[in-house]
């Protein structure tokens, strides 16, 4: 366990880098959660009601298109802001 | 970085082009610039050879123009701000050819970079989409109308009114423009990233030793695929860009009661 603190205490930058690739992983993995789930949600209804009314497929499809871009939005903030976190 | 004794470029190296003309002035022009003139001098000749020479039955240039303009009004307009928002037809129609161009030169061999991939222009067009609904909203409805409509949901009780309000505030107001040019910034960043990541990885493993070289048909069969994706995000960007454009005017125009 010291041997450990030593060798980070030795190698700081490469600790702190490595810690920095981590926490982005980190920040978009969780950002990507809840906007995937979202999507398939808006996608999935989508279809149900494309099956539903065939001939409403039009406007449905542009709805689902916008449900999309709004859901998306949130994993894209994840992804930006896994570029601005530096070390 | 070396990932797996392979050499990926850092991510500076992939966005940032170094200057080609007017170096180390404020209007030092780069690739990106470039790009951006180039999509704004096709979508000008694109229109303007399209509705020089008028026939009755359309043919070539003016029949893909004319189909466009009929996809921008039947399904960005009539379905998000009605037959009232035939005014902004030109606008969005322009803006959807201008965002579809700059983004459609990720896949262009020999310069496949999407200008939006940096974020300046994006923001500038989110910018103006911002300026144009308040300006539209205000004119329609009055200051304190349109603060009213787009501030205050129907049916909320009064107890959760501030938070309600300082919520809708941010969401309108700031949230709005930001994420309309994230949106479109960040999806092509990713989309270019994921084509360098592909392409560095079949070249490299294309260049190890003989027997491995088959294994570069798997991330190259992908890069293809990806690529034909791609496109599909180019043109679906912009038309999510006008599409929210178009929903952001419509919600000032005729707010909900």
């Amino acid at each position: 366990m010291l041997d450990l603190v030593q060798l980070a205490a030795q190698s700081a930058g490469e600790l702190q880098s490595g810690l920095t690739a981590v926490g982005r992983g980190i920040v978009y993995g969780g950002a990507a959660i809840g906007p995937g789930i979202g999507i398939g949600i808006v996608v999935g209804n989508a279809i149900t009601a494309m099956a539903r009314q065939p001939e409403a497929a039009g406007t449905v499809r542009t709805t689902m298109f916008l449900g999309i871009a709004f859901t998306e939005a949130l994993a894209l903030f994840g992804f930006v802001l896994s570029f601005i976190i530096s070390g | 970085m070396t990932i797996l004794g392979i050499d990926f470029p850092p991510i500076t190296h992939l966005t940032r082009w170094p200057d080609i003309f007017f170096k180390d002035t404020p209007y030092a022009i780069n690739k990106t610039v470039l790009i951006y003139f180039a999509a704004v001098a096709i979508t000008l000749v694109f229109f303007f050879a399209a509705a020089r020479r008028r026939a009755l039955v359309p043919s070539g240039t003016q029949n893909v123009a004319e189909s466009s303009v009929e996809f921008v009004r039947e399904s960005i307009i009539l379905q998000t701000i009605g037959p009232e928002g035939m005014g902004y037809l030109p606008f969005l129609t322009t803006m959807f050819f201008f965002i579809f161009i700059v983004n459609i030169f990720e896949i262009l061999p020999f310069i496949q970079f999407p200008g939006n991939a940096r974020i300046a222009v994006p923001l500038l067009l989110a910018i103006l989409v911002w300026f144009i609904f308040n300006i539209v909203g205000i004119k329609r409805q009055g200051f304190f109308g349109y603060m009213k409509s787009s501030l205050i949901p129907p049916g909320v009780p009064k107890a959760i009114l501030p938070l309600m309000v300082l919520i809708e505030f941010v969401s309108t107001f700031f949230v709005r423009p930001f994420s309309l040019a994230i949106r479109l910034f960040a999806n092509m960043l990713a989309g270019h990233l994921i084509l360098v990541t592909f392409a560095i990885l079949s070249s490299s493993i294309f260049g190890a030793a003989a027997l491995l070289k088959i294994g570069a048909t798997f991330p190259f069969a992908l890069l293809v695929a990806l690529t034909a994706f791609e496109i599909l995000v180019a043109g679906l960007q912009a038309f999510i860009f006008a599409i929210l454009t178009a929903v952001y005017i419509g919600l000032a125009m005729h707010p909900e009661h």
